[in-house]
């Protein structure tokens, strides 16, 4: 499978195969249902996580309403601190920078933390396609590498994958990567484990280029913050010779007081944690200790169109936890790919229309991909209101109307598909406007209600696929009402019950 | 007190048996209930869709209709949450479209005064005990709109613990979604079945003759998956569990 996302049918069409597949439904029910338990306890036990993710939320708004100053600011001080700043506006440009810089240094390899940035503009792919190989380090990176697969989760990306099917991809692609799978490798844990403890220590060794994310910037300092879980993004950052640090705009924080409440909030959303066993800071250069050369390639990609939209703006909060992923239903059903980027999950269906525009069919199909149930918008810890997002997304794609795309403000027409939609609720606006054609309407369907048939025709047919309709009354509430003056009169009482 | 019952039009086409039921409960505890005809539909379907500017009349209609009563009540949650949560988001929109506090006005004065039935039983008239009696077990499912939009907690539970004859049974994972989602269950038909199925799968480990909601979408969606599944279990609005009596049992 490819990296790139490009071309995938709308999210009904790729959740039908998930659905379907019982194999990935069982592992995402179960991986699902274990970290939403454990998130769940890991929140109480914090007493004051109500003021910490309002703290969390008014910290990134502040930070949002003032980018263009702390960027500016953070550019000083990673200059200052010997570290090299570049701007992308897009993917194109932010892995033609780091192709260049990579080129520069005369290697052909690079190790890579895990990093949700890199894998948005597909940085592997663009330096594959340039002759370098990026070998990713993270275990479950290593496991969707190897598998020749794509994420299908922000922070466990092969939690679509059990034991026994990683036992097979170890065992079957390691050898063409770097040191074989030890032989006749199991699929306990501690086994699987160690087999890529092995693989990975020497790509470790030898890397003279690492390249990285981050999930802060702070700054005042210019410093850059990895929260990790196992060590081999402190490898990455403090082994090689040079660091190309891949980050979005946003990722910023005014100061390190700010870490404090994220510190807090991230690991207990996305892992369960009360601390992860890794931070990891970094600021520009130090002799003789860490890489000699840093590069900061900050991308914007769609972020400050994002930024320009006062509902969907919110969604530039997110510290990628992936909480939102592991309490949606949908998610459970559909599968992370399914969404068709990299962020998968209710914060993906957000994040991906907003910045990547929603002209092709898997975009505009995102903000769909939601019950509205809630319960994204109350596990975030920075209380982006998800579900007030889709219905604005919903909102551009069914009738458009303004937006910014690179820059510029434009008028958008409503996404193709949604005429014959737009004309039902339009026609079913007029009807209920008027009580005297809800009525009509009502009393025609209770008289014809032995001809209704059991399966409806249109887009109703995807209910009577699954469901079995309700019997129309033979008399409508307000007709009830009307003829019996509210249950007081002329058979009221017997008609008060079945 | 006068007191409005907005029924909501899904109700009020499809399920008559729910709107009798509350007339039947509040007049038993002393409420003046009145039935306004102009009313119609609160605009949350086309609001959800993504058709805010349809929406838009349908508010404004219903404010209309309901400004006068001292409360209004809806045995629906999302209807109520729509009322609630979105009329003043409504108006906050309209706002930075540069179409001034018009629609915020208009919509203003229903808001606070929209309660949910369990939320009104409970908060307003300040009882847990209706005098109902429900001989049968009872599974309990918190629709997501009753739940996280206006947060009716344990209420509903409390309202059914108290009713005589009934045993009520904890529905395994109670607060996920069943999948109704309104026009979700036609758009991404699969991942909505697949929700439904579970849910009444889990709703029938129970052991419970009768799965019960404060929305009847929600039981549409729930009981028209329990009849293709052939489950023998039955779907119920809290309002007829809570309006039967001893003397006028519910069939």
């Amino acid at each position: 499978m490819s990296g790139t996302f490009v071309g995938m049918p709308a999210f009904p069409k790729a959740a039908h195969e998930a659905v379907h597949n019982t194999t990935l439904r069982g592992n995402l029910r179960h991986a699902t249902h274990t970290i939403r338990g454990k998130r769940a306890k890991a929140v109480t036990e914090v007493s004051d996580w109500a003021e910490l993710r309002e703290a969390g939320k008014r910290i990134k708004d502040h930070t949002l309403r003032h980018l263009d100053r702390y960027l500016v600011q953070l550019e000083e001080s990673v200059t200052a601190a010997g570290g090299t700043v570049h701007w992308a506006a897009d993917a194109d440009e932010a892995n033609r920078i780091v192709t260049y810089l990579v080129k520069a240094t005369g290697e052909s390899e690079v190790v890579k933390v895990k990093s949700m940035a890199t894998q948005e503009i597909g940085l592997n792919e663009a330096l594959e396609a340039e002759g370098i190989h990026a070998y990713e380090t993270d275990l479950a990176e290593l496991i969707v590498q190897l598998g020749k697969d794509r994420p299908s989760h922000i922070l466990v990306p092969a939690i679509h994958r059990n034991r026994g099917e990683i036992r097979d991809i170890f065992a079957r692609e390691m050898s063409e990567w770097g040191r074989p799978a030890p032989e006749g490798l199991t699929d306990t844990p501690a086994e699987l484990a160690e087999a890529a403890r092995l693989h990975l220590r020497e790509k470790f060794l030898r890397a003279k280029v690492g390249v990285s994310g981050a999930n802060f910037m702070v700054a005042e300092t210019g410093t850059l913050v990895v929260v990790e879980s196992e060590g081999n993004g402190r490898m990455c950052l403090t082994l090689p010779e040079t660091l190309i640090s891949v980050v979005g705009i946003e990722k910023i924080v005014p100061t390190w007081q700010d870490l404090e409440v994220f510190l807090q909030t991230l690991p207990r959303s996305s892992t369960a944690e009360r601390m992860n066993p890794y931070t990891s800071t970094w600021t520009g250069t130090t002799d003789e200790d860490g890489p000699s050369t840093f590069h900061l390639v900050l991308i914007d990609n769609g972020r400050t169109d994002t930024l320009a939209d006062e509902v969907g703006r919110q969604a530039l909060r997110c510290i990628r936890c992936s909480a939102c992923l592991n309490v949606c239903p949908v998610y459970e059903r559909a599968g992370g790919h399914a969404y068709g980027s990299v962020y998968p999950g209710p914060i993906g269906a957000i994040l991906s229309p907003q910045l990547r525009g929603t002209a092709s069919e898997i975009d505009a199909s995102l903000p769909y991909a939601s019950s509205l149930c809630g319960a994204c918008y109350e596990v975030c810890p920075v209380a982006i209101d998800i579900p007030e997002v889709l219905v604005h997304l919903r909102e551009r794609v069914a009738q458009g109307g303004p937006a910014t795309e690179k820059g510029n403000k434009v008028v958008l027409k409503p996404a193709k598909g949604h005429a014959a939609e737009r004309a039902a609720m339009r026609a079913a606006r007029w009807a209920l406007s008027h009580p005297g054609a809800l009525r009509t309407g009502q009393r025609l369907a209770s008289r014809t209600r032995r001809l209704h048939p059991r399966t409806l025709p249109g887009p109703g047919k995807a209910w009577s696929a699954s469901r079995d309709l309700p019997a129309v009354p033979a008399e409508p509430f307000r007709d009830w009402w009307q003829r019996t003056n509210g249950g007081r009169t002329n058979g009221g009482k017997q008609e008060g019950t079945k | 007190m006068r007191v409005a019952l907005f029924l909501t039009c899904v109700n009020d086409t499809l399920y008559p048996d729910t709107g009798r039921a509350v007339v039947k409960l509040l007049t038993r505890l002393g409420v003046d209930v009145d039935f306004p005809m102009g009313q119609t539909c609160c605009g949350q379907a086309h609001y959800n869709t993504g058709y805010r500017h349809e929406a838009e009349p349908l508010a404004r209609k219903f404010s209309d209709v309901f400004r006068e009563y001292e409360a209004i009540v809806t045995p629906s949650g999302s209807c109520g949450a729509m009322v609630r949560e979105l009329y003043p988001r409504m108006g906050e929109r309209a706002r930075a479209e540069g179409r001034g506090d018009t629609l915020a006005r208009t919509l203003a004065p229903v808001v606070p005064k929209t309660y949910e039935l369990t939320e009104f039983l409970v908060d307003v008239l300040g009882v847990t005990d209706v005098g109902a009696y429900y001989p049968h077990k009872v599974t309990y499912h918190p629709t997501c709109h009753g739940l996280r939009g206006l947060g009716l907690g344990e209420r509903p539970r409390r309202l059914l613990q108290a009713v005589k004859g009934l045993e009520l049974v904890e529905l395994p994972g109670a607060e996920e979604c069943c999948g109704f989602g309104g026009t979700f269950a036609m758009k991404n038909s699969d991942v909505s079945a697949a929700m439904g199925a579970d849910k009444v799968r889990n709703a029938e480990s129970t052991g419970a003759e009768v799965l019960c909601a404060a929305d009847n979408s929600c039981l549409m969606h729930i009981g028209g998956t329990m009849a293709r599944l052939r489950t023998g279990m039955r779907p119920v609005h809290i309002a007829e569990i809570l309006a039967s009596t001893e003397e006028e049992p519910l069939g």
